[in-house]
């Protein structure tokens, strides 16, 4: 019972956020018509995503959706077979992962990879590789351009480590630290490329509930400086409580979209969660 | 945290003194020993080289390479080729030589970079081998078959300084070994080799993390051969001949062997594996028809107790000034 209020509070509370976002509400990432057919199935049909300047917006739907897969097509792992993908303006089509990292749309998984032989400090340096340049030869005779370069990406990942808070962890190895810490490395090394745009696949999986909260209040201490961020996520408490805009995917297909609270009442969407009643099916 | 702080101090002037001595040895080595151990340290040398050279496709980026004897050579041929036939230097012919090993890398590797793993092994097995026997073929008359090319110059730097005997040798290829150690230390530390270790690490989420996957493994391909191309403009004046069999499939397989055993991505390991390979059986020549046994058993036994190699690379061991000076404000 106190979850449920504390669930309505946060939502309220997400309500005033909108009003007051709702003045930024430049489009950032468009999806147009996507679709992505493997084989005979069409994981993707004709799926259309706003996601707006400064927002949180949540892609949720059943195992199975297709929602991973607009994901894997908007960071270029996938190419998609028909529709485009425009991010701030630009059509996105047959550009490479790491082309697209560079225009400012970084990503993380939902089964964490991380760079598991490597430090933590490691990990979020090679994470702001598009946005350093020092060639092959200036790395092998270690000019000062390149030294200089150097320290200025340990001493940005330093930050970005205070930042996820595994100071403490910077010189173990990823794999050695807990499950929980290293989703947050993964959003660290994300971050290190100063990205526009955050993509999270189910960033709270695996997390116990203090956990999750921290993560909710982590997201929204980084949309506060004017990030964008789109998550897939299962866990309804998180969604409801940080989403400003939801899209429900089902099938492929969108089913609806709308502010958190519409989302939670819509009879569409709880039926693709729960299934048709049987009484209203005869 | 001053304690620490200490022990660093302690071990990085350990480290200096150990690296000095070291070099103290090798300079002095050849007034000690007799001319044949001379020998097997150049020899030593170059299995270094060409560890170090294959240490980068296959420790830093984990790309399976089996024909790595192919790059060297290339190098050699062109070294033997262009100094028999045309009279080129041997001291011009060594940025040539990797140069034509790293552009037949690249030429070779760019249509296979995609595969993974043992399929690439297998790739790079056949393109070895075809390297071999193409040469073994004699096209055009240029390679002298199984005969292979002979006659070709001492390295020179004008008409004092000659490369022309076992010490000078000896020096020689340290030199080359000292300043590629030099290079490759100072690449594992910048972005390039933190590239190459994402993608050794995991390639998806490197190609996420803004790292050009496909160049990237190029890139190593073609360093890696070009450094076993100077290893073979090396070996080529050394022996004065270069012949198809030195190139074989087997001692592909040795290089495996310099970085399996010596710990993947470590330096100073490739230098232990090197040691191992071209100093074990001279050392042991008296059991020489038990050699190939006594080697696998002790490869069995490493991989049971040590897989890692004798000394792997440690990554906590980084050091990072700045680092250890905010240690003490966060734990405060």
């Amino acid at each position: 019972m106190a979850k449920d209020n504390n669930n309505i509070a946060t939502m309220i509370r997400s309500k005033q956020e909108n009003k007051e976002t709702d003045k930024t509400n430049k489009v950032v990432l468009e999806t147009d018509k996507l679709t992505k057919k493997f084989g005979g199935l069409i994981a993707v049909n004709n799926f259309d995503l706003k996601v707006s300047q400064g927002q949180i917006s949540s892609l949720i739907g059943p195992n199975g959706a297709g929602k991973t897969t607009v994901f894997n097509v908007v960071t270029g792992i996938y190419k998609a077979d028909s529709g485009k993908v425009l991010f701030q303006g630009e059509d996105l089509a047959g550009k490479k992962p790491h082309q697209i990292i560079k225009k400012g749309i970084a990503r993380t998984f939902q089964n964490i990879r991380l760079f598991s032989n490597m430090t933590c400090l490691e990990n979020v340096m090679a994470g702001q590789h598009c946005r350093s340049r020092e060639g092959t030869w200036s790395s092998i005779l270690q000019t000062p351009g390149q030294r200089k370069e150097e320290l200025e990406i340990k001493k940005n990942a330093e930050d970005r480590l205070k930042q996820v808070g595994l100071w403490r962890w910077r010189d173990e190895l990823a794999k050695n630290i807990a499950y929980g810490n290293q989703r947050m490395l993964e959003i660290g090394r994300a971050l290190a490329s100063n990205p526009d745009l955050l993509i999270l696949d189910e960033p709270s999986s695996g997390l116990n509930d203090k956990e999750s909260e921290d993560l909710i209040v982590f997201l929204k201490s980084l949309v506060k400086e004017n990030l964008t961020i789109l998550l897939i996520e299962h866990d309804m408490n998180v969604v409801m409580g940080i989403s400003h805009w939801v899209t429900v995917m089902d099938e492929g297909k969108k089913i609806a979209e709308g502010l958190p609270e519409d989302i939670y009442t819509n009879p569409q969407v709880i039926e693709a969660y729960l299934g048709k009643d049987e009484e209203e099916e005869e | 945290m001053k304690s620490n702080k200490n022990i660093n101090q302690k071990n990085s002037i350990f480290k200096n003194w150990l690296v000095i001595l070291v070099a103290i040895l090798f300079i002095a080595l050849p007034f000690i020993i007799n001319a044949y151990w001379i020998d097997v340290l150049f020899f030593f040398g170059i299995y270094a080289l060409l560890g170090l050279s294959l240490n980068i496709v296959l420790g830093e980026v984990g790309l399976f390479d089996l024909g790595h004897m192919g790059f060297m050579a290339i190098g050699a041929y062109t070294t033997a080729i262009l100094n028999t036939s045309f009279g080129i230097p041997i001291i011009i012919l060594l940025p040539i030589s990797a140069i034509a090993a790293g552009a037949f890398a690249w030429l070779v590797c760019s249509p296979i970079i995609h595969l993974k793993g043992d399929y690439l092994c297998i790739v790079t097995i056949g393109m070895g081998e075809i390297v071999r026997l193409t040469l073994n073929n004699n096209p055009f008359g240029i390679t002298g078959g199984s005969n292979g090319v002979f006659g070709i110059d001492f390295p020179s730097l004008g008409s004092i300084f000659v490369v022309d005997n076992s010490t000078k040798f000896y020096y020689y290829i340290w030199l080359i070994v000292g300043l590629t150690i030099v290079g490759l230390v100072n690449l594992q530390r910048s972005r390039i080799g933190r590239a190459w270790n994402c993608i050794r690490e995991d390639e998806v989420a490197a190609e996420s993390t803004g790292i050009d996957v496909r160049s990237y493994k190029l890139l190593a391909f073609l360093l890696g051969a070009g450094l076993a191309g100077v290893a073979g403009n090396i070996y080529a004046t050394k022996l004065m001949i270069v012949s198809p069999e030195s190139f074989s499939f087997m001692e592909s397989c040795m290089l495996f062997c310099i970085v399996l055993i010596g710990g993947m991505g470590s330096i100073p390991g490739v230098l232990i594996g090197a040691a191992a390979i071209s100093l074990f059986p001279e050392v042991f020549r008296t059991f020489a028809q038990y050699r190939m046994l006594i080697f696998g058993v002790a490869m069995v036994i490493m991989m049971i107790f040590r897989p890692g190699g004798i000394w792997p690379r440690k990554r906590g061991a980084l050091k990072f000034e700045s680092l250890l000076i905010k240690a003490g404000e966060e734990n405060g």
